[in-house]
């Protein structure tokens, strides 16, 4: 009787196992099989194998040149503003030459350089730390684009990220964004985050596939040139092959996409 | 073995107060049941005729369809969908769904009342996209 | 046999009722947590990780320390052990517990964990973690219990368990190794951009492992009927005087390379913690307190006449525990997120709640803990009766 039960147990318990598992292996395998509708690239869409973006630092001399820049994406994007710096949420900003570049480090700079803006943002790096280190393929690097996108939907907020991730381009919800966004000045047309996800710069996925620029590329005058890497006849391109620029910690091996002419 | 009118009472007690809801409703509330819902459609969705797929489908698969946009638009970047008939739409929940459907209270809250389901929709997507309010 | 653990004296019980108070305690700050969310936290987007990941790191090297009475035990056949290897195998499973708890608190999104097994990523070190944690955890439930069950019933454990001990060998180097993987793998962080790091976490490890079982060890000989041993007693001593010397000399072997070669990304991090920069410098009590007491860990255990006195050793184990856990609890999480990776100072101080949860989920690992031992010793006494 004793062993009986015992071997009854057992068994139940190894059911229970399977059946619990079967709700995995039913996620796995639903793939999308409707094949009377399909997902595309939109018309307009605007189409290129690595985005990449350089950025002119000679054209912006104050911090009034850049603020128009934050403003734009922080305002596209529903970026929220909490007064408490622990809670502080960044896509894009502006920092000193010295944080920007901390291993290009000169005492005897031109003062002019030195006192310009830099803008920092996520460098959608073609080898990121960041998407090495997700647990959850939350954030990623798309073969479509190159950009390293995040999925909201997906991130459980482990924060790893931040950590791989050599340029502070992350920031965490670390309370409901809502309460730092004022309602009638959000932006409808995208979501807001939820607490506990991280976020950071998209290179502007949803409006290049509407075939419009990133905002903060349209809000600078032309100070921001963004196109195709891997496009030799593309503006960036032009711009790379005429210009003498510099990206943030290139000796990490990430590949930064962000190129700065100084 | 000499618990096993213990045991036994107690796997009634559970099973008792596990079932509770059924044999509550059917004996002694019968006919109490709340009513389905009606969806209310505005004015822009009743003149569109049909959404982006049979309205047969929608109501059973609304929500895979929507998980299916939000995997592929995010993770594949291809945001534009095409129906069966060949009609594009922006894959978009914000700037699509509730475009036609901007009385969210009437039209999706109701239904999932009813059925007890709360998605997390709302915690990001705005649901007055046009900004009115 | 977990009724051994219902039948105890008021003590016994009033010592699990404390632990239940503060356990929903700390339950109580978790939902504050989870409603708010991480806010209620000191941590920053600069400070990304703190008191729990802190806790997380120093609590698996108790865990992986618990290896170090199996390993004699089962590979050297040093039967001296043989009494307290169960007493190592359920520390480690207390300490896993909370580990993973740890985890669980510090998620920004808890009711998505489990995408880490929904979409498996084997690219992540994090992935591997909560593998090789897991798996630590199961073959240490597995062996412990069938062991002890096997000695209560006065038979020799079953033949299939010999591979899974021998297996949670490198498990327990494994655990802490990986962890160690999560902070030294990553550019950018040049406090951690070390590949001493798993050895420090390592040799850290195998000293507080078996200092924390020293005093366990301790309280049961005076508490219950069962003597873990004097001679085991002694035998971890060593073991503690040997680790905590490696710890300091791995931590030496660093201080030199980093200050030899004088390369800012990488002595930064040290200056914040020891003499503070650009006027920040919260830790430097802490770190030199850390010092001091890993010298003192080191006098007491490698010196015969005050390892040999148990009131000394006990001592010592105190002093080493603490020690070990400001260099990597706090220490380790301080020192490499300042500066931050744009060289800013921005310190980081853990807040009430956070510290109340963290304790909350202690006295979890503590429950764990309780109610393992007190089943072990319930065997050890009935089967010597």
């Amino acid at each position: 009787m004793e062993s009986s039960r015992r071997r009854f147990m057992k068994m139940a318990g190894i059911a229970a196992v399977g059946l619990s598992a079967q709700p995995v292996i039913k996620a796995v395998a639903a793939a999308p099989t409707n094949g009377t509708h399909s997902l595309q690239k939109g018309p307009k869409a605007l189409i290129g194998s690595q985005w990449a973006m350089v950025i002119d630092t000679r054209r912006f001399k104050t911090e009034r040149d850049v603020a128009p820049l934050i403003e734009a994406c922080h305002k596209t994007h529903n970026v929220p503003h909490f007064s408490d710096r622990r809670h502080e949420i960044k896509w894009l900003w502006e920092t000193h030459f010295h944080n920007a570049f901390p291993d290009i480090v000169n005492p005897h700079m031109s003062e002019e350089a030195e006192h310009r803006p830099y803008l920092v943002l996520c460098n959608h790096c073609e080898n990121p730390p960041c998407v090495r280190a997700c647990p959850t393929k939350a954030t990623f690097k798309r073969q479509s684009d190159g950009i390293v996108v995040m999925d909201m939907h997906r991130c459980i907020g482990c924060r790893f990220c931040m950590a791989a991730c050599p340029y502070g381009a992350r920031s965490f919800n670390f309370r409901d964004p809502r309460q730092g966004l004022v309602e009638k000045e959000m932006n409808p047309q995208y979501p807001t985050r939820m607490k506990g996800v991280v976020e950071k710069c998209n290179f502007c996925s949803e409006r290049l596939s509407e075939g419009l620029m990133p905002a903060c590329v349209e809000a600078s005058k032309g100070a921001i040139v963004f196109g195709d890497l891997r496009d030799p006849n593309s503006e960036v391109r032009r711009v790379l092959r005429e210009n003498f620029t510099i990206r943030r910690k290139s000796g990490l091996g990430t590949e930064p996409c962000v190129y700065y002419i100084v | 073995m000499n618990d096993k009118k213990w045991i036994v009472l107690g796997l009634v007690i559970f099973l008792g107060l596990f079932t509770f809801p059924l044999w509550y409703n059917l004996l002694v509330r019968p006919g109490t049941a709340a009513p389905a819902p009606e969806v209310v459609l505005t004015d822009k969705a009743k003149a569109a005729r049909q959404c982006v797929m049979p309205t047969e489908f929608m109501k059973t698969d609304h929500m895979q369809l929507l998980d299916e946009w939000r995997l592929k638009m995010v993770r594949e970047g291809t945001g534009t969908f095409v129906n069966p008939e060949g009609k594009m739409f922006a894959a978009s929940l914000s700037n699509t769904c509730l475009d036609c459907h901007s009385n969210k209270a009437e039209f999706c809250d109701r239904c999932h009342d009813y059925v007890s389901v709360a998605p997390y929709c709302w915690d990001c997507h705005l649901d007055n996209p046009k900004g009115e309010r | 046999m977990l009724e051994i653990a219902l039948k105890g004296s008021k003590t016994y019980y009033a010592w699990i009722l404390a632990l239940l108070a503060i356990i929903g305690m700390g339950f109580l700050l978790y939902m504050w947590q989870l409603q708010y969310g991480l806010g209620i936290t000191g941590l920053s987007r600069d400070v990304s990780w703190g008191f729990y990941i802190a806790n997380f790191t120093y609590l698996v090297g108790v865990a992986a320390g618990g290896v170090m009475v199996v390993l004699p035990y089962y590979l050297h056949d040093y039967k001296a052990y043989g009494r307290i290897t169960v007493l190592g195998e359920f520390l480690a499973i207390a300490a896993l517990v909370v580990c993973l708890l740890l985890i669980f608190v510090d998620l920004g999104q808890p009711m998505r964990g489990l995408n880490v097994m929904l979409y498996p990523t084997p690219n992540s070190v994090l992935f591997w973690d909560a593998m090789v944690l897991n798996g630590y955890l199961l073959l240490n439930l597995i062996v412990g219990w069938n062991v002890m069950e096997a000695e209560r019933n006065g038979i020799h454990y079953q033949k299939w368990l010999k591979p899974l001990i021998y297996l949670s060998i490198p498990f327990a180097v494994s655990i802490h190794t990986v962890t160690a993987f999560l902070y030294s793998g990553l550019p950018g962080r040049g406090f951690w951009l070390t590949a001493i790091l798993a050895p420090r976490f390592l040799s850290s490890a195998f000293a507080a492992g078996p200092a924390l079982l020293i005093l366990l060890c301790l309280f049961i000989r005076n508490t219950t009927k069962f003597d873990p041993g004097k001679k085991q007693i002694q035998t971890l001593g060593i073991t503690v005087a040997y680790a905590i010397c490696i710890n300091v000399f791995f931590f030496l072997c660093e201080i030199f390379v980093v200050f030899y070669s004088q390369m800012p990304e990488h002595m930064d991090h040290f200056i914040y913690l020891f003499f503070g920069l650009k006027g920040y410098n919260s830790m430097v009590p802490w770190m030199w307190s850390s010092m001091a007491l890993m010298v003192i860990g080191i006098i007491l255990t490698v010196n015969p006449a005050t390892r040999k006195n148990e009131v000394t050793l006990a001592v010592a184990c105190v002093v080493i525990i603490f020690g070990t856990w400001i260099d990597k609890a706090l220490g380790m999480i301080a020192g490499g997120f300042v500066p931050n990776p744009l060289h800013e100072v921005h310190e980081y101080v853990p807040t009430l709640p956070e510290i109340g949860i963290t304790i909350g989920v202690y006295a979890i690992g503590a429950l764990v803990l309780t109610v393992l031992y007190k089943m072990a010793v319930g065997v050890k006494e009935e089967v010597r009766a």
